[in-house]
């Protein structure tokens, strides 16, 4: 894989994602937008009609879900639904909305502090075995995460180590994306005039990686971070092989079991509105994050698009 | 953030091959080995342990008589034989083939669109076309399943209405298409946002040769556009190779609606799992799942290559 020679090219995205003005044809209302328009606002529908669905269905009661037309709101029922939600199972939802936090703050934060001084350690450092060792990392990046997991869960199991949040929380912090983010970044980035500098006024390595490099890999410290939590937040396989009690799982493989028995037990069991607020409760957090650190996503999405 | 002028230094830098990579480094380079250290641990405990157990068990079989024993590779070719594996990685193949292509065709599309100025409230599409991205897969299951439904799916109540059958979303023929839409929607905007982001960096230079010969912007997005656009294409490509292949999260929540439908194999993660926890045959689960991580190795290399090669010969 010839990585190293491409990889600059993918520091100039990084460091530089969205600082353009319009340019040529870009002139807005310009020429016939008739079509497009049209086309892009049909997706608009499709892409926001499932989670206005989702809204309006978790202001219904179980009754009017079955009663009253997908689409539009009846008897506004969302608090009682709210309630219910956090009271079934004592109260379980709770636990699950705690532990989804805490792996992804704890993965995301852990991963990207990793990946930050690895990747720095790859791009400004020489070593033995370097090469190799980037090599090794690289390829693992199309290993999919999945059919890890279940060798994971085996070597785990093995070892008596599954069902608590480490089994979920350390497979997490291993992100060979991240690393190979932050050596780009940190090549493109962190100039080695700057740490010579600092050698030169007798600082130590890692004095000049916390006070000096590390501001400068912050942008990318964050990318790493957001997506590591989003991947966290949306994990599935892993906390379901791993975790066997309720009270560890996530909001993920708990709904998922919330749904399993809604659909089997049908009747008075049949509580479709608790999964149902469970699942809008569940991605009003990301929703938000996403809105307000824009900035940072779309910059991080383009460094990784513009990959040789 | 002030790195705009980044860009031609950067690129210059670019194209003296290897001129900057050698700098004295000397005695630091124990220092940079002690940063990767953390990380190094870590994928050898995590990724590259798994790996060799695993590896480990898929060489033996746990019997009822003679228990644990040495079989060498029967677990792999039993694998290659065995219907259910083969046929699940067909339908996930078949997903492939249809799913992957129109994503990204359609992502590029809004990108183009976007990226061209023409139509209005650009950020509007950007932000809500990506939303679908922050919904956990397993969210966005139960969603659409809910709205297949047909006890109080929408397209249930509007079929009902104008009295017709409700369609049968979660059918035998239907159900691994249902399952793209669900990828489809929760992954466009991403890709779309990767394109755009990529067009974005696109130097304007490029698109001011094309004005002055006239160019119309359909003629600049197929010429100059899309060549350009061909590392972020590929890079969406093996992302989406590499997550077709790990479909599970769909038809493992659309069991629940449909148990007959998708079997205990729909799909080759599926087999794996139900395998490894309702079987218990975890050397033969071990077995598989290594099967199916090297698939995935080599689809994406091919992938990789391929483009490659084309990039080459221009």
């Amino acid at each position: 894989m010839s990585v190293p020679t491409v990889a600059p090219d993918v520091g100039v995205a990084a460091v530089e994602p969205k600082v353009r003005t319009r340019r040529v044809g870009g002139k807005p209302g310009a020429g016939n937008a008739v079509v497009p328009t049209l086309f892009m606002l049909a997706f608009l529908v499709y892409f926001l009609m499932p989670l206005g669905w989702l809204f309006i269905a978790s202001t219904k009661s179980l009754d009017d879900l079955f009663s009253s037309f997908g689409l539009w709101f009846s008897h506004f029922n969302l608090s009682d639904n709210i309630s219910e939600t956090f009271s079934k199972d004592d109260g379980v939802y709770l636990d699950w909305l705690r532990n989804t936090l805490m792996y992804s703050f704890v993965s995301a934060g852990g991963a990207a502090l990793l990946a930050a001084a690895a990747g720095y350690g790859f791009a400004k450092y020489d070593f033995r075995g370097k090469g190799l060792l980037f090599w090794f990392v690289l390829g693992s990046v199309m290993v999919p995460t999945t059919a890890l997991a279940i060798p994971t869960y085996l070597m785990f199991s093995k070892l008596g180590f599954t069902n608590n949040p480490l089994s979920v929380i350390l497979p997490s912090l291993v992100s060979p994306f991240g690393i190979y983010l932050m050596r780009i970044y940190a090549e493109a980035s962190v100039p080695s005039d700057l740490i010579e500098a600092a050698r030169i006024d007798g600082a130590g390595e890692l004095l000049i990686f916390r006070r000096i490099a590390f501001r400068l890999l912050a942008p990318g410290f964050v990318t790493v971070l957001l997506f590591t939590f989003v991947a966290t937040w949306n994990n599935y396989f892993l906390p379901l092989v791993m975790l066997s009690e309720p009270k560890w799982y996530p909001l993920t493989v708990g709904l998922a079991q919330w749904n399993a028995q809604a659909t089997a037990g049908g009747g008075a069991t049949a509580s479709f509105n608790t999964v149902i607020t469970g699942a809008l409760i569940s991605i009003v957090p990301l929703i938000l994050a996403f809105t307000f650190l824009q900035r940072y996503w779309q910059s991080g999405l383009g460094s990784g698009g513009v990959k040789g | 953030m002030t790195d705009v002028t980044v860009t031609s230094t950067s690129v210059a830098r670019v194209r003296v091959p290897g001129g900057r990579r050698k700098k004295p480094v000397g005695h630091h380079g124990a220092a940079g080995f002690l940063f990767t250290a953390p990380f190094m641990v870590l994928f050898l405990a995590l990724f590259i342990a798994p790996l060799a157990y695993a590896l480990y068990l898929s060489l033996y079989r746990d019997q009822l008589i003679g228990g644990n024993s040495f079989v060498g590779l029967k677990n792999y070719t039993d694998g290659l034989k065995d219907k259910q594996f083969t046929d699940g990685v067909r339908r996930v193949g078949l997903f492939l083939v249809v799913q992957v292509p129109v994503m990204l065709i359609l992502a590029l599309t809004f990108a183009l669109i976007i990226d061209s100025g023409k139509i209005m409230f650009g950020k509007l599409y950007r932000v809500g076309f990506f939303v679908p991205y922050a919904v956990p897969t397993v969210i966005a299951a139960l969603m659409w399943g809910f709205l297949y439904g047909r006890d109080f799916g929408p397209f249930a109540d509007i079929a009902n209405a104008i009295g017709s059958a409700p369609p049968n979303f979660l059918g035998e023929g239907a159900m691994l298409w249902s399952i793209a839409n669900v990828s489809t929607w929760t992954y466009t905007g991403y890709n779309m946002i990767i394109f755009y982001a990529a067009l974005r960096a696109i130097p304007a230079e490029l698109y001011e040769a094309a004005a002055v010969d006239g160019a119309s912007a359909l003629r600049t997005a197929i010429h100059i556009k899309l060549p350009l656009l061909r590392p972020a294409i590929l890079l969406c490509g093996i992302f989406s190779v590499i997550g077709s292949f790990q479909l599970f999260a769909e038809p493992q929540i659309f069991f629940a609606i449909a148990p007959s439908v998708i079997g205990k194999a729909f799909t080759p993660n599926l087999y794996v799992y139900n395998l490894a926890f309702a079987d218990q045959q975890l050397n033969y689960a071990a077995a598989l799942s290594f099967m199916l991580g090297v698939v995935v190795f080599v689809v994406s290399y091919l992938v990789m290559y391929a483009s490659r090669r084309q990039e080459a010969r221009g």
